[in-house]
């Protein structure tokens, strides 16, 4: 039998130090840092956003790279072609982004298990064929280059940033608009709506029958996560300096999959750690072997097998058997 | 309180339940029985509205409920369990009830308070209620079998039904489980003048607490009355009772 208790590790402010750190990254840190460091950023909010569908309410989406997509190409097009102000630009993108998830979400979740999986795939197949040929708007093949950095120069103006480069500015401007959005999606997770979800996850059928509308909720979370990978693609766009068909290509969906389940999917910090996992990983390899796919493909091989419930599952289960608790303590 | 008129489904041209008709009264306690097979789920599920009659209507306190879908169903007064244990095995006991109670004051859309922090006091009463006030920290898919089938018809209980359907209460449960679970039951409906319909395998338990018995052999209601004209009846005998 088994309790659920706090514990000091799940009290510890682990986000106030790990935010802290990250901030002083371009002080303390080189050039390539900062660049590692807005790529995990962007990536953890992605891989976020696709554990509120998974984690949560038990939903596999193969498709959501379409919302990140779609959100880097509004951003975009609205910074380049129209100079809109970031601070629009950004909202836009999620917005954007949340209404065809909206769209799309509708016929997804009338479909259960592997089917709506399938469907969220093709939908996302669809986003992809289309930014790929519409070339008066998308750029088509040849993408959306040169998409400029947000006007950052108020930054610089506070003591102490103005030595900084235009990318280590941007680099804060992602931190803080992922963690915002971290702190906003962690809150929707432990509230009601939250709790209803994870109902959905444990026992669709019993959920109705506490008289939650099942479909109406996985759509409402489709569309939330669809807003986050929205923001979460605006920023790639900036961050690449453009935005190119590859952002909606399917491979994107598996990363972040991979990102998610490796960190560990019941567990809120799990697809954070996934992700900081995974760009670190790509970047050490890339630098030592040409082979790298087949070396990281071996490596997440026995992650996975290793750590069944994940990364951050692994280290939870490691810290119960540690102080000789059965619980699991710092789960969402 | 629960009307059951000619109510028929087909599966693919098979008869699962054939012209079923029923009355329960408030505060009755009433019981379905019949060999395997006889359609005893099928009726459940047609009348919590999982499964859309062939042909029939279903009325709760002269509402007509027919088609309407299972999380409506419940929001008019309708609570059920099911034959397979159906809780959120990895939420907490007291979390499973909470949810319910969450869902049941339409509070679900709220996305922005802290679950947690809402509904504990009526969740502890709850608990206390069905006599799980010292599992409420456990994760509930850790229960004894009997403790989780108890935690079950407090999910049901959290939204405050008029009448309760459950699907074989005490199956799977030895024989000092079941003797709990159905003075449980029987203080529970008498306290919150519950009208109750249940399915139940185990002859000792139906006759010892239900007021009214239907019977159902191949998808039809044969009997249907106390308890003692159905002991008595002929045709029971011949199928069922043996």
């Amino acid at each position: 039998m088994r309790c659920r208790k706090t514990t000091w590790y799940s009290r510890f402010p682990w986000m106030l130090v790990v935010f802290v750190a990250a901030f002083s990254i371009p002080w303390l840190g080189s050039r390539y840092d900062t660049f590692l460091g807005t790529q995990i950023a962007i990536d953890a909010l992605f891989a976020v956003s696709l554990n509120l569908l998974v984690g949560t309410t038990g939903l596999v989406s193969f498709g959501h790279v379409a919302y990140f997509g779609i959100g880097a190409y509004i951003c975009g097009i609205l910074m380049k072609t129209y100079s809109m102000p970031f601070a629009l630009a950004l909202p836009a993108a999620a917005l954007g982004a949340a209404a065809f998830a909206l769209v799309f979400g509708f016929f997804c979740v009338r479909l259960t298990k592997i089917y709506f999986a399938m469907l969220t795939l093709a939908f996302s197949q669809i986003v992809w064929a289309i930014c790929f040929k519409w070339d008066a708007v998308t750029g088509g093949d040849q993408g959306l280059p040169d998409v400029p950095y947000p006007a950052l120069d108020w930054m610089s103006a506070i003591p102490g940033f103005d030595s900084l480069r235009i990318a280590d500015q941007f680099y804060l401007l992602t931190l803080v608009v992922v963690v915002l959005s971290l702190m906003a999606i962690q809150r929707i997770v432990t509230s009601p709506f939250g709790r209803m979800l994870t109902a959905i996850r444990e026992n669709p059928e019993r959920a109705a029958f506490i008289g939650v509308d099942v479909r109406t909720y996985e759509l409402a979370v489709f569309v939330l996560a669809g807003g986050f990978a929205g923001i979460a693609g605006a920023l790639f766009g900036i961050f690449n300096r453009g935005v190119f068909a590859d952002y909606v290509y399917w491979p994107k969906s598996a990363e972040v999959m991979i990102m998610t389940i490796l960190g560990g999917i019941e567990y809120f910090w799990g697809p954070v750690v996934g992700a900081a996992t995974l760009v670190l990983l790509n970047q050490q390899i890339t630098s030592y072997t040409q082979y790298w796919p087949f070396v990281l493909g071996v490596i997440l091989l026995v992650l996975l097998f290793a750590f069944p419930g994940g990364i951050v599952g692994g280290i939870a289960a490691g810290l119960a058997r540690l102080s000789g608790r059965n619980g699991r303590d710092v789960r969402a | 309180m629960l009307e059951v008129r000619g109510v028929s489904k087909s599966f693919a041209g098979f008869y699962a339940v054939t012209e079923v008709s029923l009355v329960v009264a408030q505060g009755q306690i009433a019981a379905v029985i019949g060999p395997n097979g006889a359609g005893k789920s099928t009726l459940f599920n047609l009348i919590t509205g999982h499964l859309q009659p062939t042909a029939g209507r279903v009325l709760i306190q002269g509402r007509d409920i027919t088609g309407v879908p299972p999380h409506r169903i419940c929001g008019m007064g309708m609570g059920r369990s099911f034959q397979r244990t159906n809780i959120f095995p990895k939420l907490t006991v007291l979390e499973n009830v909470q949810a319910a109670l969450l869902a049941h004051q339409g509070r679900g859309r709220n996305f922005w308070s802290r679950a947690d922090a809402l509904c504990r006091e009526e969740s502890a009463t709850l608990l206390a209620s069905i006599g799980l006030a010292d599992q409420a920290h456990m994760i509930a898919g850790t229960l004894s079998y009997g403790n989780q089938k108890q935690l079950e018809l407090g999910i049901a209980l959290a939204s405050d039904p008029k009448i309760l359907l459950l699907d074989e209460p005490t199956a799977g449960m030895s024989a000092n489980e079941t003797h709990e679970t159905i003075a449980l039951l029987e203080r529970i409906a008498g306290e919150r003048g519950l009208t109750l319909l249940f399915t139940e395998h185990d002859m000792a338990v139906v006759f010892s607490i239900a007021q009214q018995v239907a019977v159902m052999h191949q998808g039809r209601i044969i009997a249907d009355g106390s308890p003692a004209t159905v002991r008595a009846d002929a045709e029971v005998r011949r199928v069922y009772l043996g």
